[in-house]
């Protein structure tokens, strides 16, 4: 080994030293109160630590909510990026197994129904059984809901109960307001338990009201448990299809925000009622 | 033909074929929904006896659906090269089981037997099969096809570029192209899911992708997964695609609910032959699930795995170049939890490489099943082991178009990097030159995007 192998290693080495310290810092945000910053409210930031073209790689960040410019330890994701999927996914899958808040329903004032499932397990495996009420309910239905309501509202927990308890109270208000300043009579409203979209066709069946407005919880997306979708139902029985239903989802905060979502809905209800009409024979 | 058995001196009676095949399945809710599945474990046993001792003849007089009903059996039917068939047709399942698994039969000796099977036969015999069966003898079955890149090969590693965005924005679509591709992901195929599926959007994200591809050399299938006719009017208007897609079921009711026939794959194939991008021969990739045929009511009352052979039998016709499970997407009542997915994981992989097919698998989940991202990189691990063709790569494994996760660019990687696998060979050159890798291994480099705008 002469001079020079000598002097290329030690600057190799040395080079690689200088690598290793410049390995990226992350932001370790508001610590003073003692407790480790939060994963979830961090955003997309580029991660990767000596980029060829950073402003390009900013300008791609902002094109996409796509996980990327995370970077990575070995080929596996950094300690935070996984966390924070984790984080993600955990919400979802807890919106999932949850149950609605009691409080909440009972100050809605809504006659609370269940459908025929047992438990959480079963609601998964068995949609069969999430659009059909239990015998139990059924009787409570036909001794506390009045029949043939122009429009009954149906409240359903679905995939999400945590959906429901974000928006159900901001939206339901106005929808009756704008429904009845319509004069439309509304029913009394009602809430499924374990309920799936088909509970509207068993609802329908026994009180015959014109249409069901349905409000469900929707399957929970990453980070977002909150979003609800509305089913608008014109004349529902047992034989009706989900193309005979008009649908408008991603009720939320973050989506369409309720009280704006309440207002489409009066349109549609009105929409309904006079073309007679859901799904895809409604004409928008 | 025997349709009962006893166990443990308790008897158990079976319908006929189409019953045996259903109670034998390992448990699936898919099949407890379709109310075909076996009562409790011991009939489970009692069903996988029976099927043993069936022979190859009994299940091919006994397809699911009947030949003069079901456009999907006769496809199969008519496939089958009768002077193997006559060779193996007084094969019981048993042996057929023991004939795969042997260390002296080599993997081209299978796949000569294979050709006298119908898809009866293959999800038989899958049913007869614990995990490692099915690992073991996946990996003896090697099948090849050839596009622009060549496929399925030993020592090989293939990934779909799944670059989704939720409004089928372009420049975030590319965004994720290049993460993926710096993390040398891509050689299977670059696939978009478009939010809106008509011929002027396709031919936008299609154009959108040849001239990103173009500029970089980038030896690759593209790929736009609208539905098939809506790809073939995007042809004919000038669009360059490297494959054509389209999802597909095991029986004629489903597939012409998803729209489609055999004669309009047959067209798609013609079509891409004439004005594909790639030399091919292998133009079609092909999308599957166990538990869409019951999902569209269109199962005839046969259970979710045999359904699922009836897929690659009917893909076999068109000599696909990819073909891929989507093995957890269809949701928790048809794949309760992760056991269900990663079981059903391994049957499609080995089912599709016995019926002759080049099987990758979308190791996946929804937000509703029990499972996580620790069982599908399980899953990814098992398959791997199998000789899996190919997975997806999406960023994170968060598809932000389609909700649902599956494997990361990362968990690619890592499969490789474990395994000792590499990218398929054209492609491995050009992330050599690209800098993104060497020897096989993922270089300082790799995982930068922006080194390729």
């Amino acid at each position: 080994m002469n001079n020079q192998d000598i002097q290329n290693i030690v600057a190799s080495v040395i080079n690689e030293i200088n690598k290793q310290t410049k390995a990226p810092v992350y932001a370790q945000g508001n610590t003073a109160n003692g407790e480790v910053p939060d994963i979830t409210a961090m955003g997309n930031v580029l991660n990767v630590p000596d980029p060829a073209n950073r402003s390009a790689y900013e300008d791609m960040l902002k094109s996409t909510s796509a996980r990327i410019g995370v970077w990575r330890a070995g080929t596996r994701p950094l300690t935070k990026t996984w966390l924070k999927f984790r984080a993600d996914h955990g919400v979802a899958q807890d919106a999932v197994l949850s149950y609605a808040d009691q409080a909440i329903l009972d100050s809605l004032g809504l006659v609370q129904l269940e459908s025929q499932v047992a438990d959480k397990d079963q609601y998964l495996t068995r949609p069969d059984l999430g659009r059909i009420l239990s015998d139990e309910s059924i009787a409570k239905m036909k001794q506390e809901v009045p029949a043939n309501a122009q429009v009954q509202i149906v409240v359903g927990d679905g995939l999400s109960a945590k959906a429901i308890d974000a928006n159900i109270r901001d939206i339901l208000p106005p929808v009756k307001d704008g429904l009845a300043a319509k004069g439309y009579r509304v029913g009394k409203e009602i809430f499924v338990k374990n309920a799936r979209v088909g509970i509207v066709n068993c609802i329908g069946e026994i009180l015959k009201p014109e249409m069901i407005l349905l409000f469900i919880g929707e399957r929970p997306g990453l980070g977002t448990a909150e979003s609800m979708s509305a089913y608008l139902t014109y004349a529902p029985k047992a034989a009706t299809v989900e193309a005979e239903r008009t649908m408008m989802s991603n009720i939320h905060r973050g989506g369409v925000p309720p009280v704006e979502a309440g207002a489409q809905i009066v349109t549609l209800v009105e929409k309904i009622l006079s073309q007679k009409a859901s799904g895809y024979d409604l004409e928008l | 033909m025997q349709l009962s058995t006893k166990l443990f001196g308790t008897s158990y009676q079976f319908r006929d074929v189409k019953d045996v095949l259903a109670k034998a399945n390992e448990e699936k809710s898919g099949d407890t929904l379709a109310g075909v599945g076996a009562q409790s474990i011991a009939e489970r046993v009692a069903a996988k006896a029976v099927l043993s001792q069936m022979t190859l003849e009994d299940l091919y007089q006994n397809p699911v659906i009947p030949y003069e009903q079901d456009e999907v059996t006769r496809i199969i039917i008519d496939d089958v090269n009768v002077t193997i068939f006559d060779e193996i047709k007084n094969w019981t399942v048993e042996h057929l089981r023991e004939y795969i698994l042997d260390l002296e039969v080599t993997g081209a000796e299978i796949r000569r037997i294979s050709r006298g099977l119908t898809s009866e036969m293959v999800a038989a015999v899958a049913k007869l099969m614990s995990n490692l069966d099915l690992i073991q003898a996946g990996q003896k079955l090697r099948v090849t096809a050839h596009c622009r890149t060549t496929i399925g090969e030993e020592g090989r590693l293939a990934t779909r570029l799944q670059p989704n965005h939720p409004t089928d924005d372009v420049n975030g679509m590319l965004a994720s192209l290049r993460e993926g591709l710096s993390y040398g992901i891509g050689d299977a195929v670059i696939g978009i899911n478009p939010v809106e599926d008509n011929p002027v959007g396709t031919k936008r994200l299609l154009d959108a992708l040849e001239d990103y591809v173009q500029k970089y050399e980038i030896p690759a299938q593209t790929c736009v997964l609208s539905h098939v006719t809506t790809q073939m009017k995007a042809i004919e208007s000038g669009a360059h695609t490297g494959l054509i897609f389209q999802s597909i079921a095991g029986t004629e009711a489903a597939n012409t609910s998803f729209g489609i026939d055999g004669k309009m794959i047959q067209e798609a194939r013609d079509l891409m032959l004439k004005k594909g991008m790639n030399e091919g021969p292998n133009v079609n990739y092909f999308e599957t699930g166990q538990g869409s045929e019951l999902s569209s009511e269109a199962h005839s009352g046969a259970d979710q795995v045999t359904l699922e052979a009836r897929c690659y039998g009917f893909a076999k016709r068109y000599q696909p170049y990819i073909v891929n499970t989507v093995v957890g997407f269809i949701g928790p009542e048809y794949l309760y939890d992760s056991k269900q997915v990663i079981r059903a994981g391994l049957e499609d992989h080995f089912m599709g490489k016995l019926t002759g097919i080049p099987m990758g698998c979308d190791v996946c989940y929804t937000n509703h099943m029990k499972a996580d991202q620790n069982d599908i990189e399980n899953l990814g691990v098992l398959l791997t082991m199998a000789g899996c063709n190919y997975f997806m790569g999406v960023p994170m494994g968060d598809d932000i178009m389609l909700n649902y996760q599956c494997s990361s660019f990362h968990d690619d990687a890592s499969l490789r990097e474990i395994t000792h696998t590499r990218p398929l060979a054209e492609f491995e050159a050009w992330l050599e030159k690209q800098g993104f890798m060497e020897n096989g291994r993922l270089t300082k480099k790799a995982g930068d995007a922006s080194a390729i705008m």
